[in-house]
C-alpha cells in the first residue's frame, strides 16, 4: 500500500521536516497525508483554524463548503480571512490564504449551502468530514450523511466560552444523534450571532478538530471516538465524558428510521436558507424607516428592547424599556396589552421570538423591528454603531 | 450533597452559578431541586409534559444517566452531575 502513496519532492521534504522527524508521522505518514482528502463544512470560526492547520500539515486535497461572504464582524475570530477580503466569498478568501500557506495542496471550493440535495455529491470524493457549521440543521445533515456513507465526522461546536469536541464514527462508536437524538426547539439555544463567542474559542476547538483529523488520517493515537470533550475557557477546564452507541438511534441503531437524507430544516423547525434573518413576516414586521415615521406621529408607541443589559452600552433607543428575552415570559404583567408596541433587539432574531411569545400571550398591537437596532443605525440614526 | 455543573448557555438562569449544590437521592430529585432553586431553568430543561428535554444530556461523573438508571439513578453525597446541552455555534 505504501508504495502506492505519492512521493514527496525535495522542497516538500524541507517543508514538512518537523513532521518527518516525528516517528509517528515520518516520511510514510507525510505521504499518507498528501494522498488524503478532507471536507470542511463551514469556513467560519471553526473552519478557519481547521483549514489553516490541515493545509499547513500537507493534507493533499481539502474541500471547503460555505456560501457566505466575509463580513467585518467575522474577523474577531475567523482568522483565515483578512480585512482586505471583506465582501469576498469566504471559500475564495480561505482558498487564497491556504494556497499561500501551502501551494502544494489542492483546495476545492463549493460556494453553496450544504443541503440534502448536494451533500452526497459534494462529500463523495473525501474520506473525512469536519463539521464546522454554525446551525443545527447542517449538524444533523453532516451526521446522517457520515453515518449513511460510512465516514468519520470530526465534530466541534462552540458557544461563548464553551466548546465540545468528538469524533462521531458510527462504524466504530456512537453518532451525533446517539448523544442528541433531537434538536432543541427553535429559539431555545442562542447562536453565536445572538449570544456571542470569545474570539479565541474556535481557535482552541478548531485546533483540536484538526488534531483529531490528522490522527485519523495518519492512523495514530487514540481518536476521540466514544468520548466527548467539554472545554470551558473561563474555568480552563477540560472534561471528558463517555458516549455509548444508542441501540435505538434513529440513524445508526439496529433498526434505523432514517435511511436517506431528510429535510433538516423541517426536522429542526427552523426556516430555510432563503429566510431573511431578523424578520417575522406575516405583516408583523416594521422597518426602521416606518418606525421613525410612527414615532414622529405617535409618541404613545412603547419600545421594548429584549437585548441583554450590557448591550445598552453599545447602542440604545431613547425611551425604550429593557426586558431581556430570557425574562420576558415572567415579566409580561409589566406590559400593557392595549398599547402599541415595537419590539427590537440587535438584528431582529431575538425580537422575533419575543413577538411570538407576546402574540401567544394575547398581545396584538405589537410589531417586530426588522433587522433590529442595527437596521435603525444603518437607515435612521448613523450616530449609532452597528455591531 | 450532590452538585450539578451548569454550562455557559444556562448560567444566565442560575445567577451565573457554575456548580449548584442540590438535595436529592436520585437524579430526578436533584434536578427538581435545581429548578426549584432557579425556576427560570425549567422551560429550558423540561418539556410541557414535565419530561427532561431530549437534547439535554445529564452525565453522572463520566456516564450518561441514560446508560445508568435514567432519572432514577441514585446519587451519593459528592456526586457530580454534568448538564450538557446542544450547542451549535461554529
Amino acid at each position: 500500500m505504501i508504495s502506492m502513496l505519492p512521493e514527496l519532492s525535495h522542497h516538500e521534504i524541507l517543508r514538512y521536516s518537523r513532521h518527518l522527524l516525528i516517528p509517528e508521522v515520518g516520511l510514510d505518514g507525510q505521504r499518507r497525508l498528501k494522498a488524503s482528502s478532507v471536507l470542511i463544512i463551514g469556513t467560519g470560526g471553526l473552519g478557519s483554524p481547521v483549514a489553516l492547520y490541515l493545509a499547513a500539515a500537507g493534507v493533499g486535497r481539502i474541500g471547503l463548503v460555505d456560501y457566505d461572504v466575509v463580513d467585518f464582524s467575522n474577523l474577531q475570530r475567523q482568522v483565515i480571512h483578512g480585512t482586505a477580503s471583506i465582501g469576498e466569498l469566504k471559500v475564495e478568501s480561505a482558498r487564497k490564504r491556504m494556497l499561500d500557506l501551502n501551494p502544494d495542496i489542492q483546495v476545492d471550493i463549493y460556494n453553496e449551502p450544504f443541503t440534502s440535495e448536494n451533500a452526497r455529491r459534494i462529500a463523495e470524493p473525501y474520506e473525512l468530514i469536519i463539521d464546522g457549521t454554525d446551525n443545527f440543521p447542517t449538524r444533523y445533515l453532516v451526521n446522517d450523511l457520515c453515518v449513511l456513507t460510512g465516514k468519520a465526522n470530526v465534530y466541534g461546536s462552540i458557544f461563548r466560552f464553551d466548546g465540545q469536541v468528538s469524533v462521531f464514527d458510527a462504524r466504530r462508536g456512537p453518532c451525533y444523534r446517539c448523544l442528541f437524538p433531537e434538536p432543541p426547539p427553535p429559539g431555545l439555544v442562542p447562536s453565536c450571532a445572538e449570544g456571542g463567542v470569545l474570539g479565541v474559542l474556535p481557535g482552541t476547538i478548531g485546533s483540536l478538530q484538526a488534531t483529531e483529523a490528522l490522527k485519523l488520517l495518519l492512523g495514530i493515537g487514540e481518536p476521540l471516538i466514544g468520548k466527548l470533550l467539554l472545554y470551558n475557557a473561563l474555568d480552563m477546564s477540560f472534561e471528558f465524558v463517555r458516549l455509548r452507541k444508542n441501540p435505538n438511534c434513529k440513524v445508526c441503531g439496529s433498526q434505523p428510521e432514517v435511511t436517506e437524507l431528510i429535510d433538516y430544516e423541517a426536522f429542526c423547525g427552523v426556516p430555510g436558507h432563503d429566510h431573511v434573518e431578523g424578520a417575522v413576516g406575516g405583516g408583523w414586521d416594521i422597518t426602521a424607516a416606518e418606525l421613525a415615521e410612527l414615532l414622529k406621529s405617535n409618541r404613545q408607541v412603547q419600545l421594548l428592547d429584549v437585548r441583554e443589559p450590557h448591550e445598552l452600552q453599545i447602542s440604545c433607543l431613547e425611551g425604550a424599556r429593557l426586558i431581556p428575552l430570557g425574562q420576558l415570559a415572567s415579566r409580561l404583567s409589566e406590559l400593557d396589552t392595549t398599547q402599541e408596541m415595537v419590539v427590537f433587539c440587535k438584528a431582529g432574531t431575538r425580537s422575533a421570538r419575543a413577538l411570538e411569545l407576546l402574540l401567544s400571550a394575547g398581545f396584538r398591537k405589537v410589531k417586530n423591528l426588522k433587522g433590529g437596532i442595527n437596521a435603525w443605525a444603518a437607515e435612521v440614526d448613523p450616530s449609532l454603531p452597528i455591531y | 450533597m450532590p452538585s450539578i455543573r451548569i454550562p455557559t448557555p444556562l448560567r444566565s438562569y442560575t445567577q451565573n452559578q457554575v456548580e449548584v449544590t442540590v438535595q436529592g437521592e436520585n437524579v430526578a430529585q436533584a434536578m427538581e431541586d435545581l429548578v426549584r432553586l432557579y425556576p427560570a431553568l425549567r422551560t429550558h430543561l423540561y418539556n410541557s409534559a414535565g419530561q427532561l428535554r431530549p437534547f439535554v444530556n445529564l452525565f453522572l461523573n463520566e456516564t450518561n444517566v441514560r446508560d445508568l438508571q435514567g432519572m432514577e439513578t441514585p446519587l451519593q453525597a459528592g456526586d457530580r452531575l454534568l448538564l450538557i446541552p446542544s450547542i451549535a455555534g461554529g
